[in-house]
């Protein structure tokens, strides 16, 4: 594992040049209606605002937050767990599960028990375990993770869904309408709502004032899931807290046309309790988050409401794939946690931006996550698990700029050498840069000359 | 020592965090001329209608729209068209085969075409999801700006759920194509009652 190496795995997403400009295209559909949402709402900037302000403010008080919510939980008759690491929350939700005699688990959307392995763990122990959300079904058929975390499966074609749930559903192989295709989905989905014993939830937002958890969809499966069956697990990291009820009235604004352009999600539920006679347990989980609180270059990367903004309109994220990442949350927003938890393993994330900066623009809690990649590779540097040949680069543009004579001879040599090399010496192996692209024409001055003449 | 010491203990240690204040939300928000113009134009863009009608006009209305349903659930007074009582069942399994949920909503929100369902009385929440088409039913007067408006209107003091609902249930997980009727309700409507 320790040689993940991004450009590698965008390698393959991008030998498919017409499935890559078709997945580039798709996603900056999204982010176009999110842009049209957004300018709809005259406070929108000011929206972002306020949720920069309540995300700091409760990560700054975030023991006295996760307190009181625990104590308001427990008075509605809500069990809260703590798990301090992805083991833990695995063992006190099959442990929840076997003392209630649970065989079959309907699950809904949620990234951190993507990020804790629970499927696999739960399967392990003999349980069933079926995702219910479409895109997430449809991966989870294909054994594959997903690849966007608001559309898990945004990287396949309709035919691809078609040639799966003919395998899985018996549906009619030549048959890819997505509204035939999604009417099977949800009758398979209806029976195994109705067939299970519990259903597992993520959490958008958890309310310390009053003690109940949010969950935002827009299939209305996290609803079946946690109100069909007698009982509702929800899992949540610990950066999930919110002061105030009257908060999410921030949240709820922000994130779904931050997401998909839509004006709120189809349901916003707001579990404030078990259903009649059944039970309600909300396991709470560090898993490595405590960490980014003491870190002045990384700590806003916890305050992270997970729209998916920041891939929609990421260049590389739109033209190398969610599982060119490797990692649970791919993006911009999936390369800064990746490379705090893991600098080693996800050394090459960073160095997967282009600098643009717009993925910072359109965040709706205004992390600064063009700022945290660039901090990462002079870290990584500083830690010295940068790629040699990276590292060898950068000394030498260091040494060339320190030596303003030698500089400027370089620069005029080349500009009279290079157009005349032949194609093959320019675009050689050690060129990574010019493997796409082409070298810009040479131009006869250089900024320093044009400008002394200017002044003259 | 507890995971959640653990935990705890491990936020306190060396947060560097700074502190600032929470904001204030007091006349804050778009507002609109016509909320009920709004609402209608909001609830069209997320796949749901609104009609306005009179009180006596509701039975009919659920006729015209809903002609071939036989299995109707409603807790709105007005409406006589009810033939099962969810409450009457001790599980929410027996909802499934119910074709149209008649539910009274507490208030309509202009800025995203949402409807705040809390029903207290309510004994399955599922009713909401299960039922294969659902009416909200509003009065007219009943409609906020935005959010910030509408969370000043919500307690949870004696109820253990609510939910914003805005449109029927969708998915557009293949391809991006949008698909109404996911898991939960294959069509939807809001009533605005003079």
């Amino acid at each position: 594992m320790s040689n993940f190496d991004h450009p590698q795995k965008a390698k393959d997403f991008v030998a498919n040049d017409e499935r890559m400009h078709w997945h580039d295209k798709a996603l900056w559909f999204v982010r176009e209606k999110r842009d049209i949402s957004s300018k709809s709402i005259p406070e929108w900037e000011t929206l972002r605002e306020y949720a920069n302000q309540i995300k700091t403010h409760t990560m700054a008080n975030l023991d006295k937050y996760l307190l009181e919510f625990e104590e308001n939980a427990n008075k509605r008759g809500i069990t809260v767990h703590f798990a301090k690491d992805a083991k833990e929350h695995n063992e006190i939700v099959h442990k929840i599960l076997e003392q209630n005699n649970v065989k079959k688990v309907v699950k809904s959307k949620s990234m951190l028990t993507e990020e804790c392995h629970l499927n696999p763990y739960l399967e392990s122990k003999g349980m069933e375990v079926v995702d219910t959300d479409l895109g997430e079904r449809i991966v989870q058929f294909r054994n594959e993770p997903p690849s966007h975390i608001v559309l898990p499966a945004i990287h396949l074609k309709k035919e691809d869904v078609a040639q799966t749930f003919h395998e899985k559903i018996n549906t009619d192989k030549d048959n890819s309408d997505p509204t035939y295709l999604t009417r099977a989905a949800r009758d398979h989905l209806r029976e195994k709502f109705l067939g299970a014993d519990a259903g597992i939830t993520g959490v958008n937002f958890a309310i310390a004032q009053t003690g109940g958890v949010v969950v935002c969809t827009n299939e209305g499966n996290a609803d079946m899931g946690a109100s069909v069956p007698k009982l509702h697990i929800a899992c949540m990291g610990i950066e999930k807290i919110i002061p105030r009820l009257k908060d999410l009235s921030v949240f709820t604004r922000l994130l779904a046309r931050s997401a998909t352009g839509q004006p709120i999600t189809s349901y916003t539920s707001h579990f404030h309790g078990p259903v009649e006679g059944g039970q309600m347990h909300i396991v709470i989980v560090d898993n490595k988050r405590t960490p980014f609180l003491q870190s002045n270059s990384y700590q806003k990367a916890l305050n992270c409401i997970r729209c998916g903004a920041c891939m929609n309109t990421c260049p590389i994220y739109r033209r190398s794939g969610g599982h060119s990442y490797e990692y649970v949350i791919p993006g911009p927003i999936g390369s800064t946690l990746a490379t705090f938890r893991d600098p080693k393993k996800y050394k090459t994330l960073s160095f997967a931006c282009s600098l643009c900066g717009s993925c910072s623009n359109v965040c709706p809690v205004k992390i600064d996550l063009d700022s945290q990649l660039y901090t990462h590779r002079q870290d990584l540097r500083e830690k010295n698990i940068i790629s040699n040949k990276k590292r060898l680069a950068m000394q030498f543009s260091v040494w060339l700029m320190k030596n303003p004579t030698l500089f400027n001879l370089a620069g005029k040599v080349a500009r009279k050498i290079v157009p005349l090399l032949p194609k093959a010496l320019i675009y050689n192996k050690l060129n990574v840069w010019g493997k796409q692209r082409d070298i810009p024409t040479m131009p006869s001055k250089s900024f320093k000359e044009l400008y002394k003449e200017e002044q003259k | 020592m507890s995971s959640k010491d653990l935990i705890i203990n491990s936020i306190r240690k060396e947060n560097v965090v700074k502190n600032c204040s929470l904001p204030d939300y007091e006349n804050f928000g778009i507002t609109f001329e016509d909320k009920i113009e709004k609402f209608k134009q909001m609830v069209k863009s997320v796949g749901g209608e609104a009609i306005c009608l009179k009180e006596e006009q509701l039975d009919e209305k659920i006729k015209e729209l809903y002609p071939d349903l036989n299995l109707i659930a409603t807790n709105v007074t007005e409406c006589s068209l009810g033939n099962i009582d969810a409450n009457e069942q001790e599980d929410a399994h027996k909802l499934k085969d119910i074709e149209l949920a008649v539910v009274k909503g507490e208030f309509a929100v202009a800025e995203n075409g949402a409807v705040w369902i809390q029903n207290s009385e309510n004994r399955h929440r599922s009713l909401y999801f299960i039922a294969h088409n659902i009416i909200l039913v509003v009065k007219k007067d009943d409609i906020v700006n935005n959010m910030h408006e509408a969370y000043e209107k919500i307690a949870f003091e004696n109820s253990t759920y609510g939910v914003f609902v805005s449109g029927p249930s969708k998915t557009a997980d293949i391809e991006q194509s949008l698909v109404i009727g996911a898991h939960g309700p294959k069509s939807g409507y809001v009533f605005f009652i003079e």
